[in-house]
């Protein structure tokens, strides 16, 4: 082959490709977000490594969602296609994963992420392309992007009425125990602020190293400062290893009970729900509560992913967030389909969710839920001990004084 | 007096603990030079073996145990037979090798059993915790203290005062001179893996009910490990017990002082200067190697 007839072929399919790839060339080529009778969405959950433990259950519940939706007809006729990828538990790859979703997908949304730290990998790529992720986890709030729809609760929802609950029935004195990284600091700044205006107190604070197992020490800080409540905010596997350790030691719950944001049906299942009971967590969402949506999520979702799993309180926001998704694409016309239009779709979308009916809130893109407070029984679930009368509003920025999130973006109030 | 009556306890459960799972590398990595990364996945299995007889053979817990060592042990025997003997004298690629097999092992089980956390049941008379000497001490922990000491004798009796033992001990001095004695070298090194790949595999057992289950949890007890081996002197098993005595009360004493994270940091660091100016460790032997 000379270099004549190269050219020649490398012309010929250069205009093939820009024949058959129009949306390459063509700036304005929003029709292919809804093309051939499909609509893309990503799906960013780990399924190995660290976190996959948690993340995998979230991948499940939201293909769970999609298929319901499919089932119904899907949106405008079009059926729902999930790419799913496997971020493995690491930030940068989170980051790589989503840009293939964003750019090389063309999908309309992602939805994805569990720790906060994927989370501020893969916001930059959103925000450039101006896609749309969804978030399902409880966080610790301070965030206000534009590209990300919030469906899991914030620090006012959990703690609000938590921590004055506790300080009534058990006292004022707290120690406050949590794993080493930004979103136990964060709740725990919360609660400082809430026993202050109650009066209580904080005996202690201590960060364990993430993965931490070996709790003989803090145990001991325990016993010596006999504190009324533990307010923990440990994650994942050190929650087990902490409960067993409390219950081996011969800690009583009903002296010193610990009270979680993070303690799930999930890790009960793992430590055995005798080392469980007699303990607290405040969560919108307990897989316990009796309602005909929770009954069907859970039927269908032990039916198709095995009958010894638990749905928890991120695997609900999971599932009910891809309902809102579709709601809210439902309400545009098949060539509207544009991330930033579902954005502005979906804020006041509601849904009738397994733990009550929720809202996208218009102000911050977080979401109305109804926060709940439930007591930790022998056979691994939650008995619902409060649940709020009304849904709460979030508030991302609550503790400090003076930052509003708003639809443009972090606002200061000036005073 | 009882807060250092407690601190004291406390350090000794997390040294037997680190004691534990740290025997079994100290062997395999004392005796054959082989540094064996895949022992944290090893521990793993163990865990994984009691969970599987448990919930689906209904096993009690202690006989489990016993199976757990055999079961380990056969799959360490097996690697050893198929992988780490051709690699004997290259230690990097051992290294890789065996970090390798862990891998493996790692997506095997998240593959068979999946990725979630799984329950191992602590036996219900060990869940309360006993009254002694008018402290509160966890009947479990204290299982673990007394089969670590059961362990660590059974070990120095296998390796000081059997046949195999005078075997193992002249492989270890010079490998070629005990050759010549007549020795089967290669069924001494199998043997010796398969030994500490079934104590990795007890300690993982014995550690689940108290901890948790899942297919990582290797990864943090092999680098407790190597810690306690390489501070207490490769191929010392006096060294690898006073080493994980002092860790242990040591990183009790910090967290109670300060603080988990900091007590971490703070024993990596003297670890690290410890092997900047020991680098064979506290009690290494005076050994003459050939």
């Amino acid at each position: 082959m000379n270099r004549r007839s190269l050219l020649k072929g490398a012309m010929g399919l250069g205009a093939a490709g820009a024949a058959g790839f129009p949306h390459i060339w063509i700036k304005s080529a929003d029709m292919a977000y809804a093309a051939g009778g499909e609509i893309k969405i990503g799906i960013l959950y780990s399924l190995t490594g660290t976190t996959a433990i948690i993340e995998t259950s979230l991948n499940h519940a939201t293909l769970m969602a999609i298929d319901e939706i499919n089932a119904a007809g899907g949106v405008h006729g079009k059926k729902l296609v999930p790419v799913v990828e496997d971020p493995e538990s690491d930030p940068a790859t989170f980051a790589q994963k989503a840009r293939k979703l964003v750019l090389s997908d063309r999908c309309v949304s992602v939805f994805g992420s569990y720790t906060s730290a994927s989370r501020k990998a893969v916001l930059p790529v959103f925000e450039k392309y101006n896609n749309l992720y969804w978030y399902p986890t409880l966080y610790e709030g301070r965030e206000c992007s534009q590209n990300v729809i919030y469906t899991g609760a914030v620090p006012n929802q959990q703690q609000k009425e938590f921590v004055p609950w506790l300080v009534k029935n058990f006292g004022k004195r707290f120690y406050l125990i949590g794993s080493n990284y930004i979103y136990p600091k964060e709740e725990n700044n919360v609660c400082k602020i809430l026993l202050k205006q109650l009066g209580g107190e904080v005996v202690g604070e201590e960060y364990v190293p993430l993965g931490h197992s070996e709790f003989s020490s803090v145990i001991q800080k325990f016993q010596d400062t006999k504190p009324n409540v533990i307010f923990s905010t440990v994650v994942g596997d050190s929650v087990v290893a902490l409960h067993r350790q409390y219950k081996a030691a011969g800690l009583d719950p009903a002296k010193m009970p610990m009270a979680s944001l993070t303690t799930s049906e999930e890790e009960i299942a793992a430590m055995g729900g005798e080392f469980a009971a007699g303990h607290f967590t405040s969560a919108p969402y307990f897989m316990s509560y009796d309602s005909p949506e929770n009954k069907k999520f859970v039927e269908s979702y032990q039916k198709r992913w095995g009958a010894d799993k638990v749905t928890n309180f991120v695997s609900e926001p999971a599932y009910f967030q891809v309902h809102l998704f579709a709601k809210a694409a439902a309400k545009l016309g098949a060539s509207d389909l544009h991330p930033a239009e579902i954005r502005k779709a979906a804020w006041g979308e509601t849904v009738q969710a397994p733990e009550g009916l929720v809202k996208i809130d218009p102000d911050n893109s977080h979401t109305y839920l109804w926060p709940k407070i439930g007591e930790a029984q022998a056979n691994g679930q939650f008995k619902i001990i409060e649940q709020s009368k009304e849904w709460v509003k979030p508030l991302p920025y609550w503790a400090y004084e003076g930052e509003v999130c708003t639809p443009t973006g972090m606002m200061e109030k000036k005073s | 007096m009882t807060d250092l009556a407690n601190q004291i306890i406390t350090g000794l459960s997390i040294a037997s603990i680190l004691l534990l799972v740290s025997l079994g590398l100290a062997i395999i990595y004392g005796v054959m030079g082989v540094i064996n990364l895949a022992h944290g996945d090893f521990l793993m299995l163990g865990a994984y073996a009691v969970w599987l007889m448990e919930s689906a053979l209904g096993l009690g817990f202690l006989p489990c145990l016993v199976m757990v060592f055999f079961i380990v042990g056969a799959i360490g025997w097996l690697v050893e037979r198929t992988l780490i003997r051709h690699l004997y004298g290259r230690p990097l690629d051992t290294i890789l090798a065996t970090w390798g097999i862990g891998i493996i092992l790692q997506q095997a089980i998240r593959l068979s059993a999946g990725a979630q956390l799984r329950y191992v049941k602590m036996p219900d008379y060990l869940v309360n915790p006993l009254h002694l000497l008018g402290l509160d001490i966890s009947a479990y922990r204290l299982l673990i203290f007394s089969v670590t000491i059961v362990l660590v004798a059974v070990t120095y009796i296998l390796i000081f005062h059997t046949s195999f033992g005078i075997r193992l001990r002249a492989v270890m001095q010079n490998a070629e001179i005990a050759r010549c004695f007549g020795i089967n070298n290669a069924r001494i090194y199998s043997l010796t893996f398969a030994y500490g790949a079934g104590l990795a595999g007890l300690a993982g057992a014995l550690v689940s009910p108290l901890k948790s289950v899942s297919p990582d949890m290797g990864t943090k007890y092999v680098v407790d490990a190597f810690l306690v081996v390489v501070s207490g002197g490769v191929q010392s098993l006096f060294g690898t017990v006073a080493s994980a005595g002092i860790i242990g009360e040591l990183s009790g004493g910090f967290a109670y002082f300060w603080n988990d994270t900091l007590a971490r940091a703070l024993l990596f660091f003297l670890v690290v200067v410890l092997i900047r100016f020991r680098p064979q460790g506290i009690f290494a032997m005076p050994l003459r190697r050939g």
